[in-house]
C-alpha cells in the first residue's frame, strides 16, 4: 500500500563527491520497502529543503564527508522550521568525529551514523522514529 | 612452460592427487567456503600448478622489464636502481600551514609533495562565495589566486622537488598558478617536474568534482597536453585514475578497464585535436589504488601494464618505448580503513604497500591510522611515511624485480583479470566509448552494483572486517583528532578582499574579456589563463568565465 511506505530523501550537501555511503543506504532503504528520492551532489540547504517539501518525505537522511558538517546540517533544519516542517525526521551520516555530535543533536538533528554503521541499524532507526 | 608429456603426467598426478589425498581430507574437515573468489569475483583454486601457465608465453606475455609489454615493470631494474618515490597527499586550512607541513614532510623524508586542494578551489569557487561557506581549507588548502600559491610554496625550490596535485576541472588554473611561481622563482619551466591529476572522466563516474560538460572539459585537457608538450617537457599531463573509482565501490577488475577506457578517450581527444600519439602519449600517467586482497592487487598492477602497452601500440599505433609504459602513482585504500579499533588500519596500511610494490608502483601514498575519522595528525602521518621506509629498507622485498612472477597462482590471475579487463573494453567501445558510457550511467551503475554487493557481504557475515563485523570491542572514542579552525574561512575571505583591492582591476578585467573570447573560438586556452594568472585574477573569475561560455554538467542519478 502506497499510502505507508515511509519516504526517504537522501541528500549530499555541500560540495563533497563522496556518494559512496550515500547511494548504499539509499538503495538498503528502498531494498527495505521505503520509498526513497536520491538528490544526486552539490545540494545547497535551500534545495535539499524545497526537495523535501516537495517530495513530501518523512525523513532526510544526509551524507557528507568533507567536514561541512557542523555549517550545513543544522541549516538544514533551520530552514525546516521555517517552512514548518519540522516534522521532518533529520538524520546525517559520514565522516563526523565524535566530538561534533552533541552540537550536532542540539541542533536538531536527531541522530548521526558514524562509518562502520551497518544499514540494518539505520533502517531500524527510521521505522522507530516515523509515525505515518 | 613445460613440455606436452610431463604435462600430462601432471594433469594425471593432480587428478590422482585431488581424488585421494584432497577428498580423503575433505570427508573429514570441509574447507571453510564453498567457494573461494577474488574481489573482482574471478574463482581462486585451492593449488596452483605449471597447469595453470599453459597459457603463458613467457616473451609474449611477461618479457623484461623496461621493454614490452612491460608485465614485469617499466624500469628494467626497478627498485635496485631507484625507489619509489613516497609522496603523502597533504595540505588542509590555508596556504602558510601547508607549506610548513610540506617543509615537514621533506625534512623527514618524503620525496614528493602531493597538494591536497579543498572543495571550493577542486570546483572553481573563490572563497567568498556563499556555497563554499562550510568547505573552505576542510579537505585541503584554499587556493583563490597567484597569491596563495606563492605562500604555498614558499621556500620550497620548484626545481629540486616533484609536486603532484590533485586537480582536475580546474587543473588549468592551478597550473597556470605553479608556472608562475616558478618563474617567479627563477626556475626553467623545462626543469619542473610533477602531475595534475586533470582526469574529469571519472570525476563524471566517481569522484564528483566536475564543472563543464565533456567536451569543453576534454578541451580543456588537451590544451593541457599540448602547452605542457611545447613548454613544460617533463610534467605529467594527467593523472588517470582508478583510484576514485575503487574508492567508489568498484571491483580490482572494473578499476583497470574503466580507467584504462578513460584513457582510451584521453589518446582519441588528443588525436582528434591534431596531435601526434609520441608527442604526448609519453607523458600520461596513472594513479590505482592498493586494496587488501595482496595478490589479486599485485595481478592487477601487472594487468594493467601490458593492457595499457598494448592499446598504445596495436590501437593507437605510438611508435615510442616510452608510449607504451603505463607508470603509475598509488594509494592505498581509504575505504578499507576502519573507524573502529584504528591502530589496526596501520596494519591494513602495510601490506597494501607490499601489494603496490611488488606490483611495481612509481610513487605511493600511504593512509594514516585514523583517516577514517578525520584528517591525519602530524604523527600518524609519520607512521604513515614509516610504513613505506620499512617495506623499502627492511623487508628486502624491492631488491629484485616483480618478484611473485612465475608464482602459478599470480600469473594465471594477471591472466584472468586481463581477459575481464578486455571484455569490459570491448563493451565500452561498443557503447562508443567512455564519455558515452559515463552519459548513460553504465560506469556508475557498475560501480554502485559492486559497491552495495560489497557491503551486503559485510552485513551478512560472509566478508569478514576484524574490528567491524567480528573481533568488535568496547572502546573511548579517539581523542585529539586534528580539526580545521573555523576561523580558516574568514581568515581565507579577508585575504582574497584585500587581494581584489590592491591588484590592478582594470587589467585584470580585460584579460578576462581576453579569455571569455578565446572561449569561444578554437585556441588553446592555456596562454589566456596564464595572463590572467599573472595579474592575480582569481580562480572563481576564471571559472566564471568559462562557466560562461561553457555551460555547467548535469549528472544523470542512477541509484
Amino acid at each position: 500500500m502506497a499510502e505507508s511506505r515511509i519516504r526517504v530523501l537522501v541528500a549530499k550537501p555541500g560540495l563533497d563527491g563522496h556518494d559512496r555511503g550515500a547511494k548504499v543506504i539509499a538503495r538498503a532503504l528502498r531494498d527495505a520497502g521505503m520509498e526513497v528520492i536520491y538528490t544526486g551532489l552539490r545540494q545547497t540547504p535551500e534545495q535539499i529543503v524545497a526537495a523535501a517539501i516537495q517530495e513530501d518525505v518523512n525523513v532526510v537522511a544526509m551524507s557528507l564527508l568533507s567536514g561541512a558538517h557542523n555549517h550545513l546540517f543544522p541549516k538544514v533544519v533551520e530552514l525546516l522550521k521555517e517552512k514548518d516542517a519540522a516534522d521532518i525526521l533529520v538524520i546525517g551520516g559520514g565522516v563526523i568525529p565524535e566530538n561534533d555530535i552533541p552540537f550536532l543533536k542540539e541542533k536538531g538533528i536527531a541522530d548521526i551514523f558514524t562509518p562502520g554503521t551497518p544499514t540494518k541499524k539505520v533502517v531500524e532507526y527510521i521505522r522507530n522514529n516515523v509515525e505515518l | 612452460m613445460s613440455e606436452k608429456g610431463t604435462l600430462q603426467e601432471l594433469t594425471n598426478a593432480k587428478e590422482k592427487w585431488t581424488k585421494g589425498t584432497v577428498e580423503k581430507a575433505l570427508s573429514k574437515y570441509k574447507e571453510r567456503k564453498e567457494e573461494f573468489v577474488t574481489s573482482s569475483g574471478i574463482p581462486i583454486t585451492r593449488l596452483g600448478t605449471p597447469l595453470d601457465l599453459q597459457e603463458v608465453d613467457y616473451l609474449d606475455n611477461l618479457g623484461f622489464p623496461g621493454e614490452y609489454p612491460f608485465t614485469r615493470g617499466v624500469q628494467p631494474t626497478m627498485y635496485r636502481g631507484r625507489l619509489w618515490t613516497m609522496r603523502q597527499y597533504a595540505g588542509f586550512a590555508t596556504a602558510e600551514e601547508s607549506n610548513k607541513r610540506y617543509r615537514y614532510l621533506l625534512e623527514q623524508g618524503q620525496t614528493g609533495l602531493s597538494v591536497a586542494f579543498d572543495l571550493p578551489t577542486q570546483i572553481g569557487y573563490d572563497s567568498d562565495e556563499p556555497i563554499a561557506q562550510g568547505e573552505i581549507g576542510k579537505v585541503g588548502v584554499a587556493i583563490d589566486s597567484l597569491a596563495d600559491m606563492e605562500v604555498l610554496f614558499h621556500e620550497i625550490p620548484l626545481d629540486k622537488v616533484s609536486t603532484s596535485m590533485t586537480i582536475n576541472s580546474t587543473a588549468a588554473i592551478l597550473l597556470a598558478m605553479y608556472v608562475v611561481v616558478a618563474e617567479k622563482q627563477g626556475v626553467s619551466l623545462e626543469l619542473l617536474r610533477g602531475t595534475i591529476q586533470n582526469d574529469i572522466l571519472k570525476e563524471y563516474s566517481a569522484r564528483g568534482t566536475y564543472i563543464f560538460p565533456p567536451s569543453p572539459s576534454m578541451r580543456l585537457i588537451t590544451n593541457i597536453f599540448e602547452f605542457c608538450a611545447g613548454n613544460v617537457p617533463q610534467w605529467n599531463t594527467i593523472s588517470i585514475s582508478g583510484y576514485h573509482i575503487r574508492e567508489a565501490g568498484s571491483t580490482a577488475v572494473q578499476e583497470v578497464a574503466f580507467t584504462l577506457a578513460d584513457g582510451i578517450a584521453y589518446v582519441e581527444a588528443a588525436m582528434k585535436a591534431g596531435m601526434d600519439v609520441d608527442n604526448f602519449a609519453g607523458r600520461l600517467s596513472f594513479f590505482f589504488n592498493a586494496h587488501n586482497d595482496l595478490f589479486e592487487e599485485v595481478a592487477k598492477f601487472r594487468a594493467a601494464r601490458k593492457v595499457w602497452a598494448k592499446i598504445m601500440k596495436e590501437r593507437f599505433g605510438a611508435k615510442k618505448p616510452r608510449s607504451w609504459m603505463l607508470r603509475f602513482h598509488t594509494q592505498t585504500a581509504g575505504s578499507t580503513l576502519t573507524a573502529q579499533q584504528p591502530d589496526n588500519n596501520v596494519v591494513r596500511v602495510a601490506m597494501q604497500t607490499l601489494a603496490a610494490v611488488l606490483g611495481g608502483t612509481q610513487s605511493l601514498h600511504t593512509n594514516s591510522r585514523e583517516e577514517a575519522l578525520a584528517l591525519p595528525s602530524e604523527e600518524s602521518v609519520r607512521i604513515a611515511l614509516r610504513t613505506q621506509q620499512i617495506v623499502a629498507y627492511e623487508s628486502g622485498v624491492p631488491e629484485t624485480v616483480d618478484p611473485l612472477a612465475g608464482s602459478y597462482y599470480v600469473e594465471n590471475l594477471t591472466l584472468e583479470v586481463e581477459k575481464r579487463v578486455w571484455e569490459y573494453i570491448k563493451k565500452i567501445d561498443a557503447m562508443g566509448g567512455a564519455v558515452k558510457a559515463i552519459e548513460q550511467g553504465y560506469i556508475q551503475k557498475e560501480i554502485a552494483d559492486s559497491s552495495y554487493a560489497y557491503q551486503k557481504e559485510i552485513e551478512a557475515g560472509q566478508r569478514i572486517v576484524v574490528g567491524l563485523n567480528k573481533f568488535q570491542v568496547e572502546e573511548q572514542s579517539l581523542q585529539g583528532l586534528l580539526q580545521v579552525d573555523p576561523a580558516v574561512g574568514e581568515t581565507q575571505i579577508k585575504r582574497l578582499q584585500e587581494l581584489k583591492k590592491s591588484r590592478d582591476n582594470l587589467a585584470v578585467q580585460n584579460k578576462l574579456a581576453d579569455l571569455q573570447q578565446a572561449a569561444q573560438g578554437n585556441d588553446n586556452l592555456m596562454p589566456y589563463i596564464l595572463d590572467a594568472v599573472r595579474l592575480y585574477a582569481t580562480e572563481g573569475e576564471i571559472c566564471n568565465v568559462l562557466r560562461d561560455v561553457f555551460g555547467e554538467y548535469r549528472p544523470v542519478e542512477i541509484l
